[in-house]
């Protein structure tokens, strides 16, 4: 917490805060512009232009089809994926008060991932009425049911008297973690050939299967973590300095704990269900702007919304272009693009790692 | 299909030709021209069909033969793009069955390509009507008749020389041997369906799947024959496999009974199967080779 009052402080970095925020607007909206105009199939400017113009209505075929029932879709639920991951990675490290934390802590990825492998593996036999009911969603639903079911299964675990304990949430999160990864590891066991590309394939992601379908039921559960962004902002600021303090400065603490735990498993459930594992977005993304803008929550988090988006997009455009006609797993992109720039700003400001 | 039935009856190579260029003269204008093939097997036929200049990309399964390479490669069979394959703006794909994701695949066919499944499975019997359907789908059923009456009379051949065997060998199939481990083939895998084509007995018919085994357990299935697939283990390393501790022990150690096969030659379940069958049963019983 560096500055809050109305006279300039050393270290106030609001004025940079303003800057960035403008500046990953922009680049948001660039990003998905090129975007749109990017993929295999090579369509020229003015071609896309008219075929937006157009209206969704000229989708039905050809390259309207590829417009609007490919790239659109994928666009809105690449951006969307991608605020989601990194605005739940910003939470968690907030509420933990840990710089490595992310969703996996409240067990939302061990749970989609025992899900999503479960219907892999026994989709066609014992789940076959799961398949039956939800379709080729069906791996979608149970990934979202299962890390959602982590999450409420934790929070139980860490409230005692209407209290919640982060530091019980921490080491529980860890037991349910290791479970899981057995209970996976023995689906896993199996599996056949078959299943465990599958499996492969699923737990590096993908933003191949974005529908308007999936954007249907995925966004609004997204957007909702987004839109409780600001409210969400203020009380982690207070709760930086200890839960006590917060308190005093009047945080609905318990509030606060439950909104943001159950914002990030709803968010990245949907997230992780709609396209795999993405792996460090929730990571790399707030520690860049945090040391960027400084870690106060009321602009790191839109922030956080926008640089999320622009990584993830950026990523997936090399995705369907570089091994194209194939498509490269998005989780390898995310990592191998991030890492050495988050390495690079990590030399250049060291000191300034700790929230 | 009427074609099919006649020249099923009366399968002379020389009718087959003339009932096949009728055929071709007949379906000109229907025959697709840009092929996406998914699927080793699936594209195998068509090169043996002689459609290769009709492919314009295939799948990372599809690896036979050479030529095959010089397509575009549209990736897994499993995790296809659909805007990838589009893009290449083909009039017919061709996949196998399991072929995926299943978003992908309502994509290509909501923009009006054809999309024709093409059956999976390692059974021998369903082979020549793979086949059948491969090259109805290119509008080249008379060749894919005659091709396909070709496996299933190799198949024949082969099962009625097999009936001069009496006593089976037992095999183990090792598909990898990482970190020593041996990953064994139970049933339900290609390599099953192979080994039991050729008239052996699989040793690890009480699993299914491909399974990593203990190599205690792997010393008490005494098996007579090991194989491997080519890129199981580096080739001057095979030797060795059959002085690990876990099979010094057994009949295929004491024989020196380990063979190695090309993977997709082997179990790719495609045209080149028969013989793959035979090749296999020659190393197993070698009495059949004259």
């Amino acid at each position: 917490m560096s500055a809050q009052g109305g006279r300039p402080v050393a270290g106030d970095r609001s004025a940079a805060a303003a800057f960035f925020l403008i500046l990953l607007a922009v680049l948001t909206a660039a990003v998905a512009v090129v975007s749109l105009g990017t993929g295999p199939a090579p369509l020229p400017v003015a071609r896309v232009v008219e075929i937006l113009l157009a209206g969704p209505a000229s989708g039905a075929s050809g390259d309207g089809l590829i417009i609007w029932q490919i790239r659109v879709p994928r666009i809105l639920i690449g951006s969307l994926v991608g605020a989601t991951l990194a605005v739940s990675g910003a939470l968690m490290q907030g509420l933990f008060r840990n710089p490595l934390a992310d969703p996996g802590l409240v067990g939302v990825s061990s749970g989609a991932a025992l899900g999503a492998v479960s219907t892999i593996v026994y989709g066609g036999t014992v789940l076959l009425p799961l398949t039956l009911v939800f379709g080729s969603y069906a791996i979608a639903v149970a990934a979202f049911v299962m890390a959602f079911a982590s999450t409420l299964l934790l929070y139980a675990i860490a409230t005692r008297g209407g209290r919640t304990s982060i530091a019980t949430m921490l080491l529980a999160g860890i037991a349910l973690g290791a479970f899981s990864a057995a209970a996976t590891g023995l689906l896993v066991f199996t599996s056949s050939d078959q299943q465990l590309r599958d499996i492969t394939f699923w737990s590096l992601g993908g933003l191949g299967g974005a529908s308007w379908n999936k954007l249907a039921v995925a966004g609004p559960i997204m957007l909702a973590v987004l839109l409780a962004m600001p409210v969400l902002a203020r009380g982690l600021n207070a709760y930086v300095l200890g839960e006590a303090e917060a308190f005093h400065l009047g945080v609905h603490v318990q509030r606060l704990k439950f909104a943001a735990i159950f914002l990030v498993a709803a968010g990245t459930g949907a997230a992780v269900a709609t396209s795999g594992v993405i792996g460090f977005v929730g990571i790399v993304v707030p520690h860049l702007l945090r040391l960027a803008m400084g870690p106060n929550h009321q602009p790191l988090l839109p922030a956080c919304a926008m640089g999320g988006a622009v990584l993830l997009l950026v990523a997936d455009m090399v995705a369907r272009t570089i091994v194209s006609p194939a498509e490269l797993p998005i989780g390898i992109l995310t990592a191998a693009l991030g890492a050495p720039f988050f390495l690079w700003m990590l030399l250049r400001r060291r000191g300034l790692v700790d929230l | 299909m009427m074609i099919a039935q006649i020249s099923a009856r009366l399968a002379g190579p020389a009718l087959a030709a003339c009932l096949l260029l009728a055929a071709a003269a007949h379906a000109e204008s229907s025959e697709p021209h840009r092929i996406v093939s998914v699927g080793g097997a699936t594209t195998e036929t068509l090169f043996e069909l002689g459609q290769a200049d009709r492919v314009i990309a295939r799948d990372s399964t599809s690896v036979y033969p050479q030529a095959v390479l010089a397509k575009p490669d549209v990736g897994y069979m499993r995790a296809l793009s659909a805007e990838g394959v589009l893009a290449l703006s083909p009039d017919l794909v061709l996949m196998e069955e399991g072929a995926g994701p299943p978003d992908a695949v309502s994509l290509i066919a909501q923009s009006g390509v054809r999309i024709v499944t093409v059956p999976a499975g390692y059974r021998s019997e369903s082979l020549p009507g793979k086949i059948r359907t491969i090259a109805a789908a290119v509008g080249q059923t008379a060749q894919g008749e005659v091709l396909a009456e070709g496996v299933a009379r190799k198949l024949a051949d082969f099962d009625r020389d097999l009936g001069s065997v009496t006593v089976r060998k037992r095999v183990l199939f090792i598909m990898s041997l990482a970190d020593g481990r041996p990953l064994a083939a139970g049933t339900g895998t290609a390599a099953d369906a192979m080994i039991r084509l050729a008239g052996g007995e699989n040793v690890l018919s009480a699993m299914s799947g491909y399974k990593t085994l203990s190599l205690e357990a792997a010393a008490a299935l005494q098996p007579d024959v090991i194989l491997l697939p080519d890129h199981a283990a580096p080739a001057g390393l095979t030797g060795d496999v059959l002085d690990m501790p876990a099979f010094a022990d057994t009949p295929a150690a004491r024989y020196r009974a380990l063979y190695r096969m090309d993977a997709l030659y082997l179990l790719g379940f495609g045209p080149r199967t028969p013989d793959a069958g035979r090749e296999l049963a020659g190393k197993l019983y070698p009495s059949l080779r004259q």
